[in-house]
């Protein structure tokens, strides 16, 4: 018997309430004190197609999906045809035969355990919505596991209305009891609760965390267009507008989004806009009059693969290089990439100081892998968060014995904010090059110096982002191999590690999270120690490799590099490592 | 009280002896100062063209954005601040050809602000190409056979998709362009002023006196300002006789107003600490 530790798969056609079925199953797992990762694998379509949810279970932390599967709740045949050679020896499949017939042959294995439950008879009997076989599955699910299903009954009259709910819990419980009378301990996999100290635990995707950082650090102000998968921030952000009294708009395109959010920041508020690569594209010529004239909103670009239009729903790490090099010209920014969720809440935080502190553009670069996966987590804590405005005006009055000047050239380069509306200020920015007080100018000497001014900023960052934790380190000091990677990769690295590490193989993991600028001096110390280092990235090029050599002037060893569209598998992924060890 | 001294600014003007702009320019230094307003209370936005260096000229708040984009920029100005005067300009191509998406749908937001288009017919700071106002047969370095396709019609646009003030001024008449901004700022909600605006160096068809002899005064000719349909008739009149004037004004709830939540809100105000967010992590357990 194997307790506590689990893979449960739902598939079935988009509109069959997969994500939404997975994603409760997963909350009743919180609830009962447990680890648990939700990753949502869709299409882009709306009806059809094939859609899965994986929720992977522990009793300890669990950083991302795991290779294999110990139970399918299959909605379709197509399911059980695609992910069959995923699952585990002694694995259950739960699926309607009423419905659904799957030969000895198509199946191909003999390992596994069919647990026919009659979804649709039982929904039919029920007098519901056929929407509704997902949820007797799950209830069948939790009898298989000998999960209280009470748990899950509770998830269910939070989720919906008190009618809808009671409905589903009824589902749930026939579901159940079909698969306890005719299945009882039958299968090998095993759910039980655990004390109370889990239950603070939050349930969070990477975009609700980004969303929540935004809401922590004062955001006032949210512009976007809706883009997969960026999108989920602004769908978090728009029915809270209310309660955290700030305005979130639906622009008519990328380019309204962060032109509306320069206006925003430059007359004061905190402003934020997300996007994907392709509304990135868009964006790139108001990023530079953004760096230009000092404004200083967060941008979020949550990548998918590209180019082009790519794959729209799936994810992907090519966008680093143009990040840190979007829109013509040179200006400072600071390029940060989160790995897991804890870190796009608190590098969200870290974004809005620092562009406001040093007044540039803040990109927090993340994926869809990251952005609309679920992870486990403390609630975030407040207190170690801070907000930082940077040098202000502050009063309503600017006493200044000479005019005020928007770009002031300053020893560090940052010449401090007045916002328009203050008493005795004239607060004038531009895309042109422009003097002190922000008038167009085309002087040789002037423009120069006014380079100079906003590079001077980027040394000031850089010194201030040492004391930042800018990267991360894993693993034993002493090891056979060092790890490179950044953003989501994190998840599946770590676990990876933990993979290795029960095969007596030991490696280390560098994360960086700033990539821009980049910390040159802590990588290098790691960089140093290392026997053999191996970046490992969800994209074709090996960016982050380009930027070690470009920076340190040091080839990396290996490159693990994966652009399918989907993540890294961690048991995979330690193959990989071992085989180019 | 500001005075035209209050609104000077060192930089020398370098537009073309005699043009249009300077008639706009002035007519807006003006309708500030009718209005009363504050120097640091207003804001101008720019996009790129010659109307751009507004922004060096006049000695109030300034944004000089890039090109097409000086609606979304004001408008994220005028939701962040409410307290503050809005006043964008824009070219004809600017925001005619580059821009259009963004007018179109801030004519429907219906934000709070003031748009003022230097209409010239013509792309001058690139040295003479057409634009989407450009007449038909209008020969350029750009369509040196003639424009092929009709002009657009800015008015008519913003009439059919429910603007709330459009007007049109000349800025060979600075004190009637005067009397349109001031009417402009005061009304509540989106308004819109397209000003025909002589290219002395690169529009030799729409000149001064070409449209000295077209233009006349709406408001002598007892045009209801209320009334929709006869101000997209007067919106689509073009050939010997051009209209000026307000073409309609009529107010609807502003984008604000629908944001019962944001009443008195200035999303400036500095968050001095966190922000509690502990009741939304709540509904994550």
């Amino acid at each position: 018997m194997t307790v506590n530790k689990l893979s449960l798969m739902v598939g079935g056609e988009a509109g069959a309430g997969i994500s939404r079925s997975g994603f409760l199953f997963a909350k009743a797992c919180l609830r009962g004190g447990l680890y648990v990762f939700g990753a949502n694998d869709y299409q882009s379509l709306i009806r059809g197609g094939h859609n899965f949810y994986t929720v992977t279970v522990c009793d300890q932390k669990v950083y991302c999906q795991a290779d294999k599967v110990e139970l399918l709740v299959a909605l379709d045949k197509q399911t059980i045809l695609l992910h069959k050679d995923e699952l585990v020896s002694g694995a259950g499949v739960i699926y309607d035969q009423d419905q659904i017939t799957v030969t000895k042959e198509e199946l191909g294995r003999d390992d596994i355990n069919q647990y026919h439950v009659p979804l649709r008879k039982i929904v039919k009997e029920l007098d519901g919505p056929s929407i509704m076989e997902n949820t007797v599955a799950l209830g069948a699910a939790n009898a298989l596991l000998d999960y209280d299903p009470e748990i899950l009954n509770q998830v269910l009259r939070d989720t919906f209305k008190p009618k809808v709910a009671e409905l589903n819990i009824e589902a749930a419980k026939q579901g159940y009891s079909y698969a306890k009378e005719n299945y009882r301990n039958d299968f090998e996999y095993k759910l039980k609760k655990t004390g109370s100290e889990g239950k603070n635990r939050i349930f969070v995707a990477g975009n609700e965390a980004i969303a929540l950082g935004a809401l922590n650090a004062g955001c006032k102000f949210y512009a976007a267009y809706p883009m997969t998968p960026a999108t989920s921030i602004l769908h978090f952000l728009a029915p809270l507008d209310r309660e955290y009294k700030m305005l979130v708009i639906q622009t008519e395109s990328e380019i309204a989004a962060i032109n509306m959010v320069a206006g925003a920041s430059y007359a004061g508020a905190r402003a934020m806009t997300a996007t994907s690569g392709g509304g990135f594209c868009l964006m790139t010529e108001a990023l530079g009059m953004i760096g230009m004239s000092e404004t200083s909103p967060v941008i979020v670009l949550v990548q998918r693969p590209g180019p082009s239009t790519g794959l729209p729903t799936y994810t992907g790490q090519g966008d680093l290089r143009f990040a840190i090099h979007a829109s013509q010209g040179e200006f400072p920014r600071v390029v940060i990439a989160p790995g897991n969720v804890e870190e796009c809440f608190y590098n969200t935080v870290e974004a809005f100081n620092l562009a406001e502190k040093f007044q540039i553009p803040a990109i927090v670069i993340s994926d869809k892998y990251l952005a609309e996966s679920n992870g486990t987590t403390e609630p975030f804590d407040q207190n170690k968060t801070r907000i930082d405005r940077g040098q202000l005006v502050t009063e309503n009055k600017y006493t200044g014995k000479e005019d005020y000047m928007r770009h002031k050239f300053t020893e560090n380069g940052i010449s401090a904010r007045a916002l328009p509306g203050t008493t005795g200020a004239i607060v004038r920015t531009n895309a042109d090059e422009h003097n002190e007080l922000g008038y167009t100018t085309e002087d040789p000497v002037l423009s120069t110096k006014m380079a100079d001014k906003r590079f001077k900023k980027l040394d000031a960052l850089t010194r201030e982002l040492e004391g930042y934790e800018t990267v991360k380190f894993y693993g034993p000091k002493e090891a056979t191999a060092t790890v490179i990677g950044w953003g989501s990769t994190k998840g599946p690295i770590l676990e990876a590690m933990n993979v290795l590490s029960k095969q007596g193989v030991k490696v280390n993991y560098l994360q960086i999270l700033y990539l821009c600028p980049f910390p040159v001096s802590k990588v290098r110390d790691i960089l140093q120690l290392a026997k053999k280092t191996i970046v490992v990235e969800n994209n074709k090029t090996s960016q982050l490799s380009s930027i070690i050599q470009e920076q340190l002037l040091t080839s990396v060893d290996f490159k693990i590099l994966k652009y399918d569209g989907r993540p890294f598998n961690p048991e995979a992924l330690a193959r990989s490592i071992q085989e180019v060890l | 009280m500001v005075g035209l001294d209050d609104l000077k600014t060192p930089k020398t003007n370098t537009w073309c002896p005699g043009c249009g702009n300077f008639g706009i320019l002035m007519a807006f230094k003006k309708a500030l100062i009718e209005l009363g307003l504050k120097r640091e209370d207003s804001v101008l936005v720019s996009g790129i063209g010659c109307h751009g260096k507004m922004v060096n000229y006049v000695n109030i708040n300034g944004f000089h954005g890039i090109h097409g984009r000086a609606l979304p920029l004001a408008q994220g100005i005028k939701l962040a601040n409410p307290n503050l005067t809005v006043v964008g300009f824009a070219g004809d191509a600017d925001q005619y050809n580059e821009g259009w998406g963004h007018f179109a749908h801030a004519v429907r937001l219906n934000i709070d602000m003031t748009l003022i288009v230097h209409d010239n017919m013509v792309l001058g700071l690139t040295t003479g190409q057409a634009t989407s106002t450009s007449q038909q047969g209008f020969k350029s370095k750009s369509t040196p056979f003639g424009v092929i396709p009709p002009m657009l019609n800015p008015l008519a646009h913003a009439l059919v998709s429910n603007g709330t003030f459009v007007a049109r001024g000349f800025s060979g008449d600075m004190l009637h362009l005067k009397s349109l901004i001031v009417q402009a700022i005061q009304h509540r909600g989106f308004a819109f002023i397209d000003v025909f605006q002589p290219c002395v160096s690169f529009n030799y068809l729409n000149t001064y006196d070409w449209f000295r002899q077209r233009v006349y005064k709406l408001e002598e000719e007892n045009h209801d300002v209320t009334d929709q349909k006869k101000a997209l008739e007067k919106a689509l009149e073009w050939g010997d006789r051009l209209p000026i004037g307000v073409f309609y004004n009529k107010e609807r709830p502003t984008y604000h107003d629908n944001l019962e939540h944001l009443k008195g809100e200035n999303l400036t105000k500095f968050p001095s600490k966190n922000v509690d967010i502990k009741s939304t992590m709540k509904e994550m357990t």
